[in-house]
């Protein structure tokens, strides 16, 4: 076992792809078809909430994949102003998409559960005001890349752009608590106690909770799946690029 | 660095009406506003600080491209970035004339545009402290997308995408500063917050901005 910055090679890593892709969709595509046919069919209506408490099978995951996948964009950017390796460059560029899809998934089904719960489809609570702000650091980002046309300078300054809108993201998302207190409740998944615990009335009930888990391995096999696609196709089209270049060269 | 000030004011208030120009949008975005919402002074009071926050601040937008893409064009930025001074201090040094030229005006004349709006009695000091506080924080941040985008052709557009959610906390504390301040409430800690998103972004945006201006000039 090499070290990790092997895969920085593009041929290399375009070979790992191939093999690795395959298990994972596979898994993505197991792991959301059980959990959810599990989440929606097979567990109990909540006693106040009825059917619609079962949104969260898309809605969690949904919300924990495009915070992170901000993370791995940073983490990616930072790599790329480091170290230079295209493909962290081009792995970001592939997850911003999926990401803002990801934050649209969780702002719609966010809408369609407060419309029969909070009785509104929108509300400026901090945690919806905050996913609204992701949105469109995302858009900015994206528009960013398409917009230039040297992918190294497109490279340079999206992740320039990435690192600063990080910490404006983070910025902004204190100043919308101090803005406005909210109706959404706090975090009651990702806690130690909530996996743990017996059932209390904070937390999710383990009832609900094992589907969860395995959407949440879905939506992450899921995104892990199109990155990896998605940047190989990149490579792909760059190679192809460089190609036609040398043939018109020649 | 002075003399590099001197030459951006100058250019500034003689050449291409971007000084005026900004001062005129702030004022016909106050008058429209009216216009949507009714005349009713009694409506227009609570929203007066707010309203007139996101004039400022989308005056101030419009005169960011203009910030670093004329000197982009006629070839300046590239002497400026051999010069003897560093090209954070470039940076700093032009977000600091469109303050001059842009955010310290938008500051004095928000107090008349406030009496169009209705504004109550106690919020005007608030309203003006509040954009002093702020606009250096909306240049600074301006000359980051600027930055960004200084190679692009249309690059006008997408600057607004870029740099607006970066305003973000900026408007939402200034916004603050004047909305409590206009109905009689304790301002501090929003100020203290504002100032603190200020001084943090003079300090550190420079660095950022021009490192994005390295790679388009490389």
């Amino acid at each position: 076992m090499g070290s990790v910055w092997e895969y920085a090679n593009p041929v290399k890593f375009s070979r790992t792809v191939s093999k690795v892709l395959p298990f994972v969709s596979v898994g993505a595509l197991a792991c959301l078809a059980v959990g959810l046919v599990w989440g929606f069919f097979f567990t109990p209506e909540d006693y106040r909430q009825g059917s619609t408490v079962k949104i969260i099978y898309l809605h969690v995951p949904a919300a924990m994949v495009a915070i992170n996948a901000w993370l791995m964009m940073l983490v990616a950017s930072l790599i790329w102003l480091v170290r230079r390796h295209h493909v962290s460059a081009l792995a970001a560029r592939a997850a911003a998409p999926v990401g803002l899809v990801m934050t649209l998934i969780a702002l719609a089904t966010g809408a369609i559960w407060g419309q029969p719960m909070w009785g509104t489809w929108w509300a400026w609570d901090p945690r919806l005001t905050s996913f609204l702000i992701l949105t469109l650091f995302y858009l900015g980002y994206i528009a960013l890349w398409e917009a230039l046309e040297d992918p190294d300078t497109a490279a340079d300054l999206t992740s320039v752009l990435c690192l600063v809108g990080s910490v404006f993201a983070i910025l902004s998302r204190y100043a919308v608590n101090f803005w406005n207190q909210g109706l959404h409740q706090g975090a009651s998944v990702m806690r130690v106690e909530a996996v743990t615990g017996a059932d209390t009335e904070e937390k999710v009930s383990n009832i609900f909770f094992a589907p969860l888990m395995v959407c949440m391995a879905g939506f992450v096999l899921l995104f892990l799946a199109l990155v990896l696609l998605r940047t190989r196709t990149e490579i792909h089209r760059r190679r192809l690029k460089a190609i036609e270049a040398r043939e018109r060269m020649a | 660095m002075i003399a590099l000030l001197l030459r951006d004011l100058k250019l500034a208030v003689r050449a291409g009406g971007g000084f005026g120009l900004a001062l005129a949008f702030f004022l016909i975005v106050t008058v429209l506003v009216p216009f949507a919402v009714g005349p009713d002074t009694q409506r227009l009071q609570p929203i007066a600080a707010g309203v007139l926050w996101i004039g400022a601040l989308l005056a101030c937008l419009l005169s960011l491209d203009r910030m670093l893409a004329l000197d982009h064009e006629d070839g300046t930025l590239d002497l400026l970035a051999t010069a003897p001074i560093p090209l954070e201090g470039v940076v700093l040094v032009k977000a600091c004339a469109h303050w001059l030229t842009t955010g310290l005006p938008l500051t004095l004349i928000a107090a008349p545009l406030g009496v169009l709006l209705n504004l109550a009695e106690p919020g005007y000091l608030w309203l003006v402290v509040s954009l002093a506080c702020g606009t250096p924080a909306l240049s600074m941040i301006g000359a980051f997308g600027a930055a960004l985008t200084v190679g692009l052709k249309r690059g006008g557009l997408l600057l607004s995408l870029l740099v607006l959610p970066l305003y973000v906390p900026t408007l939402i504390f200034g916004a603050e500063v004047a909305r409590r301040g206009a109905e009689g409430l304790e301002t501090q800690v929003p100020l203290m917050l504002l100032a603190a998103i200020t001084l943090g972004v003079l300090a550190a945006m420079p660095f950022a901005a021009a490192a994005a201006l390295r790679i388009n000039l490389r």
